[in-house]
């Protein structure tokens, strides 16, 4: 039954379970809300927590069809919402007028018609569809600028935009609206008001374990603790930028091509551009803090296994 | 309406222009026909009726308010205006220990009809600044200033816009001179004609100015001048958009939220209350590394300009610092370092936390005068190389 939508805090969590994404329940919690209240997600959270992910796994599962919509400064509506096709146009007037037919106002309704529409994310999400509303991911809010923001307002609450040459476009059903932003910069309350908020944290080392058997299945169970529990640690110390996430998995599948059964400091060395992406980071960790952090780990997990 | 009360209301309303709030008289025809309306019987109603003609913003209710209370609570206006010199005027105002109150106060006294005479003189010193004592003042260092010279300079400061050199963004207005065809507004032009090939229209890009940080040091060496700096960050926080405000002695604190109040007097209450760490040390380094961690991310986003007043005298003797300001220097599109020990001639970049600063600020300015925070907003506004020429001599004396 993949078209349904969840009916239980339980059932959310098992459909990203399906999409191999490892949620907790504070999270599937609201996704569930916004899915039943039918009111937009906003996600906000250190980059590589898996905020763009949760889309994406949320249009795979449900057979929905993912529309992105990457914000950038100065993103507008030409490029978020729709254009129209000029160059068309043109040649539609060209055509006209070779023809002899010269009556204007057929001629401006004709040009502004759906033909010439060139549909952009906003407004294809906001189209009928078979399959059921679209996935709308508007990924990284927070990198475009405030008149875009105040535009959205009216997108959030009623899903309908308004074309001046055209008319306005409602949607049947309003589609599945996932926010992400990275806090590069405060989103204005007016738009938080309209969402359900939550702050995608770091996972504890329990699930991130978990992730790690779902997302890396052919990392070695030893290895794959090991490599939870430096990052973890790592996590708490007071680094300029926490590996996230996608930070994790890239470093056990770079173990794995690397065919390491067990974590050593020299390798760790090695890899460490993998975990950590700030020069003044690596300075600190690399050598002895590695070893060290090793050293700890290891004996935490022995202790654990002995209990 | 009687004469009474039309009079007593046009004392009211210079009593409330004295006050600052926009009043003209158009206000007080309005605020008459609104007492007309309402009547006088229920004092709410007319408290109400005249508040909603003469507040059209959020900050001015306060300042209403306390004028209304002070203004309205003895009928005969000629007592009252005794009554505004004796004390008993203050135990009203003053169990809310405001600073308003004393504005509104003045202000009050400011209106006493013509016989009132030794009041006026008072008025006449404060409208006796010449434009030659104005030059004086603007060259005249805070630290020496006298109470009477502060507030004038402090009304100076509220008028200084700081402009900074706009960035193209990349959005798009009509220009019929710009550098780029308009396709839409072409085609409408096109349609106007019945389809003929009209002239192109364009369109250029517009251009905004950065985020603006502040970040100032109000640790005890700079007591003299956080004060005067904070009514600076005020008005330039109320100027513009996006400019987010910190200041830091031990720790690191964001008013940004404080300052976003129009009234001055309000948004430095806001600021005191909120601030721990007044005239104590400094911890420069603590605190730009607090700032990198937590909020550069959040407020240098999108090319910020980075301001950073502070003597650099440094209780840590500039221990980490050199890295975090290093940091800070890599993530703004430019850092200003505004020290206001600089007025001194003989003054020698030798202090350890002047050191560590100094290679990592794109450009290094005076702040102890109107006329130096007049010449930051030039600095800021050319369009030159990222590092000012005059760095380099600061760092060959500081090698």
């Amino acid at each position: 039954m993949p078209n349904t939508l969840p009916a239980s805090v339980d059932d959310t969590l098992d459909l990203l379970r399906r999409g191999n994404y490892v949620a907790d329940r504070s999270l599937a919690t609201a996704l569930y809300l916004a899915l039943k209240l039918r009111r937009p997600l906003f996600l906000e959270g250190e980059a590589g927590v898996g905020k763009t992910e949760i889309a994406k796994v949320l249009s795979a599962t449900l057979g929905r069809r993912l529309l992105r919509l990457q914000c950038y400064e100065g993103l507008d509506v030409a490029a978020a919402v729709y254009e129209w096709n000029y160059a068309r146009q043109m040649m539609e007037i060209r055509l006209a007028e070779a023809s002899g037919d010269r009556d204007r106002d057929a001629l401006a309704a004709d040009l502004f018609s759906e033909r010439f529409l060139i549909k952009r994310p906003l407004l294809q999400a906001l189209e009928p569809d078979p399959a059921g509303a679209p996935v709308l991911l508007i990924d990284e809010l927070d990198r475009t600028d405030e008149p875009f923001e105040a535009y959205l307002l009216e997108i959030l609450s009623d899903f309908q935009v308004s074309i001046p040459e055209f008319g306005t476009v409602t949607a049947p059903e309003p589609p599945i609206v996932i926010l992400t932003s990275n806090r590069t910069r405060e989103i204005h309350d007016a738009l938080k008001r309209r969402c359900f908020y939550h702050w995608v944290d770091y996972p504890n080392a329990e699930r991130e374990r978990a992730i790690l058997a779902v997302k890396a299945p052919n990392a070695d169970a030893r290895l794959a603790a090991q490599v939870v529990g430096v990052v973890q640690s790592l996590r708490g110390m007071d680094l300029y930028k926490a590996p996230g996430v996608a930070e994790t998995l890239d470093w056990a599948q770079a173990l794995v091509e690397l065919n390491q059964l067990e974590l050593e400091p020299s390798v760790i060395n090695d890899t460490l551009g993998t975990l950590l992406k700030y020069q003044d980071d690596i300075a600190r960790i690399q050598g002895s803090e590695a070893a060290r952090i090793l050293a700890q780990v290891k004996t935490e997990l022995a202790a654990s296994a002995a209990r | 309406m009687q004469g009474g009360l039309a009079i007593n209301l046009m004392h009211f309303a210079r009593a409330l222009r004295a006050a600052g709030l926009p009043v003209g008289p158009g206000k007080l025809l309005q605020a008459v026909e609104a007492v007309e309306a309402v009547g006088i019987g229920n004092r709410a109603d007319f408290y109400w009726a005249l508040h909603a003609v003469f507040v059209n913003r959020r900050d001015q209710r306060e300042v209403f308010d306390q004028a209304f209370h002070v203004f309205w609570r003895n009928p005969d206006i000629l007592k009252r205006m005794m009554g505004l010199m004796l004390p008993t005027i203050r135990t009203e105002a003053s169990d809310r220990q405001d600073p308003l109150s004393r504005r509104v106060a003045d202000a009050l006294r400011g209106t006493a009809p013509e016989a009132e005479g030794p009041e006026k003189s008072e008025i006449e010193v404060d409208a006796a600044f010449t434009v030659s004592a104005q030059e004086r003042l603007q060259e005249k260092d805070f630290e020496k200033m006298s109470a009477a010279e502060m507030a004038e300079a402090k009304r100076m400061l509220a008028r200084i816009a700081l402009p900074v050199a706009e960035v193209t963004t990349r959005r798009h207005r009509p220009d019929p001179l710009g550098p780029r065809v308009d396709p839409r507004a072409t085609l409408r032009r096109m349609l106007r004609s019945g389809g003929d090939l009209a002239d192109l229209a364009r369109r250029s890009r517009r251009t905004r100015p950065p985020p603006l940080v502040v970040l100032c040091d109000i640790s005890g060496s700079m007591t003299r001048y956080s004060r005067m700096l904070l009514h600076f960050m005020h008005a330039v926080s109320n100027d513009r958009d996006r400019v987010h405000s910190f200041v830091f002695g031990t720790r690191l604190t964001n008013i940004t939220r404080h300052l976003r109040h129009k009234d001055v007097d309000v948004a430095l209450d806001a600021v005191s209350a909120a601030v721990a760490d007044w005239s104590g040390g400094t911890r420069i380094g603590t605190a730009l590394h607090a700032f990198n961690r937590t909020w550069a991310r959040r407020v240098l986003g999108q090319g910020a300009v980075v301001l950073l007043i502070t003597d650099g005298l440094d209780r840590d003797a500039g221990e980490g610092l050199a890295v975090e300001a290093e940091r800070l220097h890599k993530s703004c599109r430019r850092l200003v370092w505004l020290n206001p020990l600089l007025r001194w001639e003989g003054f020698a970049p030798k202090s350890s936390g002047i050191r560590a600063l100094l290679p990592h600020v794109d450009d290094f300015r005076p702040v102890h005068n109107l006329n130096s925070l007049a010449g930051l907003a030039d600095a800021l506004n050319r369009d030159g190389p990222r590092r000012a020429e005059s760095l380099r001599k600061w760092l060959k004396e500081a090698a």
